[in-house]
């Protein structure tokens, strides 16, 4: 059974169609890319999967459970961790506290425990900072810390999103454009996490992206979106190869011609 | 330079990451306690005012500074408070068990006026609380039997334990009574701070649409956010009622509402420390243009006091450089002060640039 399935799902924001009739499903451990010029509709989707758009028609399913029927906080507790294309970290906090932030989910403490600070709190801290030191290790963040986000460059505000993702120890992990402001040697760190999350960590990846070289190493299948509609799925040399994607992109000789 | 070694995930749960920083807030403690035996009943008064501030500045620091919900309706939560207490303790329930169950009514009025409130933020939030305000005063003003309408009530005396902690009979022991209560509620706001449920507040404040990506439901961290607020002015207002002794609804004016906000703004918001800082120059400035006053009267034949609104004037001046100049406030001053010493001689003029950005509370929305 596919993890994520998505079926004639559609937005309208009065009359600008920005999602329509749009279905794909995300199999269980797969890299599945999204692709496709400005505008096409590749953050809504990933917003509509967020449940901060509410779809005016269609469905999408997750684990069996109907995500349409669920409340944007829900999202998170059925294991589903994103992150933002123009990044939305907590800029005032530490690395460390924007990961533990992560851990919500995980919280098993009220907030007159916590005022209190009762014996059971401090043991859930550690369990927090346990699992947040795993993902400091992996993104190989142990430099920054304890340093402020609004203090820190670009690319490793990057990259402590996707470890703000990861704390919460999702199944499925929603990528928007990951290497977008990143340096070729800072893509090909996330080419390799990407790797990593799959393999080690049994994570199914959706993510949109415009870095075709990223999109080429890593992922499985690729769906192509134009003006909110699926072009064309397959694997990442079938799409690039794929007329109706070329004609997107590069635009078609009859409209060279007019 | 200092450096801390730390060896357990323990180091950064515990309040203090090393043992000087313990010894600090000990000797602290120390000193406030034994002060009523190093300064004249005047200053000692004073103090007791300025802890009751820090306590309704810690109060409204949780809304403002820690969840970035700005409030210009507090007055009305210290009112709350003050009645709520003298009403309890005049039908014979003992202040031990009327204190608290001020602030837990204070809280939870605060809580549920926040359920519909919280939905709205910045400029419109301050409105709705303003408007929240404006309704309660009304209220006092129209509930004659509980709080003496426009002739205003007199505070019972506190007493237990057979001791007397009336504000003017025995002073240093209401002054203890206030700082025992500014000392737990102290150490609940820094553990709640280190725990998830402040991580959730922050996480609100800084970005709602990740707090909900997380899982956070924003409504209701706000709501208790706003709850913990109001409750933790409702208990300063019960001390105001006491310390003031006979009042009424104009003890708590907008003017208080605005006082208050001044008090985490300049104190330095998204500070706890910041509370205190504010409460303390915003009773100590009046205190210092009076002894001004009357100085260049005394010497100079200088009259200042024939220029009304000159303490206003003065607050606003204040305000208005913090806000261009430092917007972290005097903690976040300090902080840099600290910092530029800690890691001297390697400070660098624009090493605080990037974080000079204004809590969301304020500009950036």
């Amino acid at each position: 059974m596919s993890l994520l399935e998505v079926n004639d799902l559609a937005v309208h924001f009065g009359g600008v169609k920005a999602v329509d009739g749009m279905s794909f499903s995300v199999e269980p451990g797969e890299v599945f890319a999204i692709i496709g010029p400005n505008g096409a509709g590749k953050s809504t989707i990933f917003n509509l999967i967020s449940r901060i758009y509410e779809p005016t028609r269609g469905t999408i399913r997750f684990d069996g459970k109907d995500l349409t029927a669920q409340k944007s906080h829900d999202i998170a507790r059925l294991g589903i961790a994103r992150t933002f294309q123009n990044i939305e970290l907590f800029d005032h906090s530490t690395v460390l506290a924007n990961l533990l932030m992560g851990q919500h989910t995980h919280r098993s403490t009220n907030f007159v425990q916590d005022i209190l600070f009762l014996g059971k709190v401090r043991r859930a801290e550690r369990e927090h900072r346990h699992r947040v030191e795993e993902v400091i290790e992996f993104l190989e963040l142990e430099a920054y810390r304890n340093k402020m986000i609004a203090g820190l460059p670009y690319g490793v505000r990057k990259v402590v999103e996707i470890g703000r993702a990861l704390a919460l120890g999702p199944k499925l992990i929603l990528l928007d454009e990951p290497a977008s402001g990143l340096s070729v040697e800072e893509t090909q760190d996330v080419a390799f996490w990407i790797e990593d999350m799959r393999r080690d960590m049994g994570l199914t990846v959706l993510m949109v992206e415009h870095d075709m070289s990223l999109v080429n190493q890593v992922s499985d299948r690729v769906l192509a979106v134009a003006n909110g509609r699926p072009l064309a799925m397959g694997t990442p040399q079938e799409v690039q190869a794929d007329p109706h994607v070329q004609a997107a992109y590069l635009g078609t000789p009859e409209e060279d011609a007019a | 330079m200092r450096y801390v070694f730390k060896t357990t995930y323990d180091r950064d749960i515990d309040l203090h990451q090393h043992g000087w920083s313990r010894a600090k807030v000990a000797v602290l403690a120390g000193l406030m306690i034994v002060l009523p035996f190093l300064v004249g009943e005047y200053y000692l008064a004073e103090a007791t005012n300025t802890l009751i501030w820090a306590l309704a500045g810690m109060g409204l620091m949780i809304a403002v500074g820690h969840t970035g919900q700005v409030s210009l309706g507090h007055a009305a939560f210290l009112a709350i408070g003050a009645y709520a207490n003298s009403a309890l303790m005049n039908v014979g329930v003992p202040f031990l068990i009327s204190f608290p169950l001020a602030g837990l009514i204070t809280g939870l009025f605060g809580a549920v006026i926040a359920i519909p409130a919280v939905r709205m933020s910045g400029i419109y939030l301050a409105i709705a609380t303003l408007a929240v305000f404006v309704i309660v005063e009304e209220m006092v003003i129209l509930l004659e039997p509980i709080t003496g309408g426009v002739g205003g009530i007199m505070a019972p005396s506190i007493q237990f334990f057979g001791i007397s902690f009336d504000r003017y009979g025995a002073l240093e022991n209401f002054y203890w009574l206030c700082l025992a209560i500014v000392i737990l509620v102290t150490w609940g706001y820094a553990n709640l701070m280190r725990s998830p449920t402040g991580r959730s507040f922050l996480a609100v404040r800084d970005s709602e649409v990740s707090a909900r990506a997380l899982g956070i439901n924003v409504t209701r961290t706000k709501s208790l956010a706003f709850g913990l607020s109001t409750g933790v002015t409702g208990l300063a207002g019960a001390l105001m009622g006491h310390y003031i002794g006979f009042y009424n609804y104009e003890l708590f004016s907008i003017f208080i509402s605005i006082n208050l906000l001044l008090v985490v703004t300049i104190g330095g918001l998204g500070f706890i420390q910041g509370a205190f800082l504010g409460a303390i120059l915003i009773t100590a400035v009046p205190q210092v243009i009076a002894i001004l006053r009357d100085g260049l009267n005394a010497n100079f034949g200088i009259n200042l006091g024939s220029i009304p609104g000159l303490d206003t004037m003065i607050f606003a001046a204040i305000l208005i450089l913090f806000i261009i100049f430092e917007p972290a406030g005097l903690y976040g001053r300090w902080l840099k002060i600290r910092t530029w010493f800690d890691i001297f001689p390697l400070a660098r003029r624009d090493m605080f640039r990037r974080q000079k950005s204004y809590l969301k509370t304020e500009r950036m929305k």
